[in-house]
């Protein structure tokens, strides 16, 4: 058996690279799905709000570790061979899509009735209202939840090592297989997960505290 | 796409498909029930006990918080035993369950304390309610109409992550069906049906609580 010694412990370190490479991919690929979700769902074509609120209660009634082995199973239906990191950063993109779509589109929905309408007065079309007066209003709004859910989504890449990604978790379950210090070693890991989460949870409440004095 | 989709397979474990749905359902209610206790006791500990306790347990909520619940199960599963406390995996995965929601649980309860103002308990005496009739009018159901969405959305998601248990092989629905497709190899079909099954007992939830909501809990319209 290996002993726990420093070398170990800098390679469970290293791979929160991966953790945060992972997330930080689910979040733009999340973005990018999430303003498509938010924009049906809060859109005026009947068939597409539909669509965004299935998509969005799929994704919020399935465990998120069922999502990323789909995803890890689904594409070789189809001939296409993905590798775990692929199907990590897809399963975890289209989860965070669902979940941002629906942070952003309450985001949309609570600015202002007359916004909208005042801007129409003014003669703007659908994208100009939303590019010029509702999303600048509406990302102010969303910046707490959105924070708070990309806490959610560094702590759903740990998921990731049941399909055999190798980041933090994965790389600290093998570390520990051939060491056998459990506690010390998912310790060490748990405290780096805190140290990434904790500083975007704060975040997250002091600006949430500050909009809520802001809109008294 | 050349795929033969076996799904006869999947539905011939069906008796251990429902074992496991419904371990799911009793871990989860047995975590939601006991994490419920520890998240009052916590409320109650934040709200009025001495600053050491209130440092304590905000230390706690936020180690919670903002760790993965794969680590903590894995710590009680895997690090418990070297300080001497040897837990089977359905034990440690209730155990690291109640530990998570408890976290949760303790702000949704304060809320819920901090929404009923102590005006209101007056004006409640004031006219001329009984002691208990105060309690239970003016205290407890309000406070349980304020905390009820989150609470019951608690427990949708606490279900949904108790699938992470399978990860030290518990004997819930994912473990169930990581069995199954151990034995047939057909892990697309198992994964999709209880993905399925997942899915079927939040909307089951989310029906159930909205129904109990509607029919006990609708705020009288203000006047």
């Amino acid at each position: 058996m290996r002993s726990l010694g420093l070398n170990e412990i800098l390679f469970i370190l290293a791979a929160a690279r991966w953790t945060l490479l992972l997330s930080a991919c689910a979040f733009v690929g999340g973005s990018v799905g999430g303003i498509l979700i938010a924009l049906m769902r809060s859109g005026r074509i009947k068939a597409l709000r539909w669509f965004a609120f299935g998509y969005i209660k799929l994704f919020q009634g399935t465990p998120l570790l069922m999502q990323l082995v789909l995803a890890f199973f689904v594409p070789g239906i189809f001939g296409i061979d993905v590798n775990p990191w692929g199907a990590a950063a897809l399963g975890l993109s289209l989860h965070a899509s669902a979940f941002l779509g629906e942070i952003w589109r309450g985001s949309i929905e609570v600015v202002p009735r007359g916004q909208w309408e005042s801007s129409a007065a003014l003669g703007l079309r659908y994208w100009s209202q939303m590019r010029l007066v509702v999303l600048p209003q509406a990302f102010r709004i969303a910046i707490p939840p959105t924070v708070g859910f990309l806490v959610q989504l560094i702590k759903g890449t740990s998921l990731a090592s049941i399909i055999g990604f190798v980041e933090l978790t994965r790389a600290a379950q093998v570390i520990n297989n051939a060491t056998f210090h459990p506690f010390t070693i998912f310790g060490i890991v748990g405290l780096t997960y805190f140290a990434l989460c904790w500083p975007l949870s704060a975040y997250s409440k002091r600006m949430e505290r500050k909009l809520a004095l802001a809109s008294r | 796409m050349n795929y033969a989709f076996e799904f006869g397979q999947v539905f011939a474990a069906w008796d251990e498909l429902l074992a496991g749905a419904l371990r799911t359902l009793w871990l989860s209610a047995a975590a939601m029930a006991i994490g419920m206790v520890v998240a009052v006791l916590g409320a109650l500990g934040k709200t009025n006990g001495p600053v050491a306790l209130r440092w304590l347990i905000d230390a706690y909520i936020e180690l919670i918080r903002n760790t993965p619940f794969l680590i903590q199960i894995f710590v009680v599963f895997f690090g418990l035993p070297a300080i001497g406390i040897r837990l089977e995996a359905d034990q440690a995965s209730l155990l690291a369950l109640v530990v998570n929601v408890g976290a949760y649980g303790i702000e949704i309860i304060r809320a819920g304390i901090e929404s009923i103002a102590t005006g209101q308990v007056e004006a409640g005496k004031a006219l001329g309610l009984k002691p208990l009739q105060v309690f239970r009018l003016v205290v407890l159901k309000p406070a349980i109409q304020a905390i009820y969405p989150s609470l019951t959305s608690q427990f949708i998601l606490l279900m949904l992550n108790s699938s992470v248990c399978s990860a030290i092989a518990a004997s819930e629905l994912t473990g169930a069906a990581n069995d199954i497709q151990a034995r047939n190899f057909r892990s697309f079909e198992v994964y999709f049906v209880v993905t399925g099954i997942y899915f079927a007992l939040s909307l089951l939830f989310w029906g159930i609580f909205a129904l109990i909501e509607r029919r006990f809990l609708r705020q009288p319209a203000p006047r």
